[in-house]
């Protein structure tokens, strides 16, 4: 009786965004008369941090600093319509009607600023620290804050845009499934090490390392919280989960968290990752979506690496301990695949 | 340990940004470490009462009798609801994009398809007051066959698990029992390769376990509407739903949300607003309804289980040439989203490669189980557990290393997919590559040089002729479509430019306000 090692991969794509019924996401910015930006969403920040890229695009757009942004959802009187927080659309659609309204509202904070100048719009550029000035010029400058003041008490402008992403329904072919289901797509490429015991049938994660391309990193902190959280996401997936252990018999389910299985603290492995940039044409700054693909290359890849390990196929999930014992059973022993 | 791999792509981006790219920390990080982040259950109200359902213990039962009697004298109750109590008791979810049709009621009437389908809520002073009712309902139940595995459900025979579709299978397009992808002629490749694998996959339900469970309160507002505070991941998806199914116009509510406590998909079914609002409507009282642990992990909607059968033709020189695929989704006793995740799962095929020859049937079958729905990876991670354990097996038969496979058959830019869109802007040879090196995975040099960007298009770029079978005759158009129809453009009335002021809440027994209602998704269409 031994442990064996192995290794296995997987790599994948997943579409961003809803691919049926037409995809759209309001938003709405409008500044206070102190220079201050609220984007209004009826958007959800399911804890992927929505509220925080969303905030980023704006800031980076308005060319203000993210400090004078802030971020409010979801409230169905004063955030305009969103489909919803799945799809992977959150970055990508909400991303994109956030950018369009702020660019809207930018319109008018530079013509404001214009108009206090006395120069053109177009000779205006923002510094991103909360200050307009004439391109070349630093000294002739205005900061964001004087200009929402003149802007609502002087001016008569309401530092406001307005902005809508919509991607439109696409039909499906009934005969050849021929449709646009995506504008684009986030890729991945994931390699899984694991320890198997061919006595008690049980796998242990020993480590992963990982490429996702997901078209821009808009906060590299939130997506790396992303990929590590999804990733371990996948490994429970493929080793622990089900409300149905005997599936398709519906009996023996668990009620709780002692009864339903997934990793515990113990069984984190180290997950070294690299992220590839391919910018979106039609992404907010380039962005995809992390969220939803980065769990999908663990499951296939940690059953390939049971088979590296101890040569037994598992073609069914969860791939629980017992279910590996069985196949090491049948196949009357380990029989460890060549090392890679 | 994250590495940002700048050198790659380099000249499709410009990295002179000020905000984007940095790891700015997250603006409710302050909120959520400290504790004072607000949910929906932060909202304890004045009088607000609590909701409880009553759940089928059968997976399959007619229901002779429902008696409530002794359940109403019992001490705290203030209201029980039944069926006949919700304005719409019929509704699917996707019915917002006209997609399906409606087949699942708020609560059960004449049957009950799945054990833990609700059937009689109960609204009482306190939770506990609210379960000792429910203990004194009594149901008279006929319990009925019931069908678990989606193969068995589709022969002949089978018990009818949701009248709404008698074969067990939602209805694509009018007339299929699945949705087809037909790409070039997978038998013709069949018959060149040099091997054919043929291999089933099955993946188990799972549960979405987010740390705070499905729930919203409901309170009466002034001016005739209501405030809802809500754990849902789809605010106006579940507004809307919760208009239509209590028959109201759409500005009645107030929804707030926005901090979710885990969703992963699980918070999208909108389980607990519409009969949390009833009881507000209902009792004039705020009105509270959450799912315990034991509700959430066995009757919310889990992802939906999948088996999937794959045919792949392969060349000796480790080409495939051929993909078949037939899969079949477990929806559980009703729609809910699963029918979408089908098309989404089609249009996914054959995984990311450039495959001339690929064809597809993806099934959505019910079952007499708790119904599935939509989780992390929707309609695309069973798929891909089951074309990348494919992918190994394919590169072991034809002895070449299971990163160069993937490489030679990745899809390139201007390939041709099977859905019949172009490539663009991909990047799985990278990914790969970069993969390969982190792990100290051995490519050879010629691998390591392939690219996304070359070599793509051209011959496979080209659409194989692709034999089609005959097209059966269509029924008559049946009141819903698979995809939506949008009401003739003289039929629709623009929404309002302004909210309405909310109309007077009309009288509990006033008829259906017509043939037409308002959606915020998509406008004011004829129903």
């Amino acid at each position: 009786m031994a442990r064996h090692r192995g290794r296995g991969i997987a790599s994948i794509n997943y579409p961003i965004g809803m691919n049926l019924g037409g995809d759209p996401s309001q938003a709405l910015v409008h500044s206070n008369p102190s220079g201050k930006f609220t984007v209004s969403l009826s958007s959800i920040d399911l804890g992927q941090g929505m509220k925080s890229v969303t905030r980023q695009i704006c800031a980076e757009t308005l060319g203000v600093p993210v400090e004078d942004v802030y971020v409010d959802t979801a409230d169905s009187d004063t955030g305009p319509h969103c489909m919803g927080s799945f799809a992977s659309r959150g970055t990508h659609r909400v991303g994109n009607a956030v950018m369009a309204a702020a660019k809207e509202a930018r319109g008018v904070m530079m013509e404001a600023a214009a108009e206090e100048l006395e120069v053109n719009a177009a000779d205006l550029e923002t510094d991103g620290r909360g200050n307009i000035h004439v391109k070349g010029a630093p000294h002739r400058s205005i900061s964001t804050k004087d200009v929402a003041i003149a802007a609502q008490f002087k001016q008569g402008k309401t530092i406001s845009g307005r902005g809508i992403f919509l991607v439109p329904l696409s039909e499906v072919n009934p005969e050849t499934g021929e449709m646009s289901p995506a504008t684009c797509y986030a890729h991945a490429c994931l390699v899984a090490e694991v320890e198997v015991d061919d006595e008690t049938g049980e796998v242990a994660m020993v480590r992963m390392d990982s490429a996702y391309e997901l078209g821009r990193a808009l906060n590299p902190r939130l997506v790396e919280q992303q990929l590590v959280g999804g990733a371990w996401m996948g490994v429970s997936h493929a080793l622990f989960e089900t409300p149905e252990p005997y599936y398709p018999d519906p009996a023996h389910g668990p009620r709780d968290f002692v009864e339903y299985l997934m990793p515990g603290p113990g069984d984190i492995c180290p997950h070294d990752i690299a992220v590839l940039e391919r910018p979106a044409a039609d992404g907010p700054f380039g962005a995809k979506g992390p969220g939803e693909m980065c769990a999908n290359p663990v499951l296939p890849a940690v059953a390939n690496a049971i088979f590296n390990a101890v040569g037994v196929r598992m073609d069914e999930l969860p791939i629980t301990p017992e279910k590996v014992l069985r196949a090491i059973k049948a196949q009357g022993g380990a029989r460890p695949q060549a090392r890679r | 340990m994250l590495e940002l791999r700048k050198d790659i792509f380099a000249d499709e981006r410009d990295d002179n940004l000020k905000e984007i790219g940095k790891g700015t920390q997250r603006q409710d990080m302050l909120g959520h470490v400290t504790g004072t982040s607000t949910y929906f259950d932060d909202h304890k109200l004045q009088g607000m009462l609590h909701l409880k359902v009553l759940r089928s213990p059968h997976a399959h039962a007619r229901l002779r009798r429902i008696d409530t009697m002794e359940a109403e004298r019992s001490p705290g109750v203030r209201r029980i609801i039944r069926g006949a109590d919700v304005p719409v008791n019929l509704n699917t979810l996707l019915s917002l994009i006209n997609f399906g049709k409606d087949d699942e009621p708020s609560l059960a009437v004449d049957k009950v398809r799945y054990k833990g389908e609700p059937i009689v809520a109960i609204v009482a002073d306190s939770p506990r007051e609210a379960f000792e009712a429910l203990a004194k309902v009594r149901v008279d139940y006929e319990p009925l066959p019931a069908v678990f595995d989606v193969e068995e459900a589709l022969k002949s025979g089978a018990p009818v698990v949701n009248e709404t579709y008698p074969k067990n299978t939602f209805v694509y397009h009018d007339v299929y029992d699945h949705q087809k992808l037909r790409f070039g002629d997978v038998e013709r490749g069949f018959a060149e390769a040099d091997h054919v694998l043929e291999q089933r996959y099955q993946m188990s339900p799972i549960e979405h376990a987010p740390t705070e469970t499905n729930g919203s309160i409901a309170a009466p507002d002034t001016n005739g509407r209501y405030v809802v505070y809500t754990s849902t991941q789809a605010l106006f998806f579940s507004l809307d739903t919760c208009a239509k199914i209590l028959d109201v116009p759409s500005n009645t509510f107030h929804f707030i949300g926005g901090t979710v406590g885990g969703g992963f998909g699980g918070k999208v079914d909108t389980l607990t607003e519409p009969l949390a609002i009833l009881g507000a409507m209902l009792t004039g009282r705020p009105v509270r309804y959450q799912l315990g642990r034991e509700e959430e992990m066995q009757f919310g909607s889990p992802r939906g289980a999948e088996r999937i059968y794959i045919k792949d033709g392969v060349m000796r020189d480790g080409r495939i040439v051929a993909r078949k695929i037939r899969a079949y989704f477990d929806s559980g006793a009703y729609t809910r989203l699963s029918s979408y995740a089908v098309v989404k799962c089609v249009a996914h095929l054959p995984g990311p490669y450039t495959i001339p020859n690929v064809h597809g049937d993806v099934y959505c079958v019910f079952t007499n189980r708790t119904p599935a729905t939509a989780m992390r990876g929707f309609g695309v991670t069973a798929m891909d557990f089951a074309l990348e354990c494919q992918m190994d097996k394919l590169a072991h038969l034809v002895g070449i290393d299971p990163m160069e496979f993937r490489i030679l058959n990745a899809y390139r830019d201007g390939d041709m997919k099977a859905h019949r869109r172009e490539a663009k802007n991909t990047a799985l040879i990278e990914c790969v590559q970069v993969a390969a090196e982190k792990a100290k995975w051995p490519l050879r040099e010629e691998i390591k040089r392939m690219s996304s960007r070359k070599d793509g298009g051209g011959s496979r770029a080209a659409i194989s002729p692709t034999p089609l079978e005959p097209v059966p005759q269509r029924a008559a158009v049946s009141q819903q479509r698979t995809t939506y129809d949008r009401a003739p453009a003289a039929a629709v009335q623009p929404p309002p430019p302004t909210p309405a002021p909310p109309p007077p809440r009309p009288p509990a027994s006033s008829p259906s306000h017509g043939a037409t209602r308002f959606s915020s998704v998509f406008g004011t269409r004829r129903r």
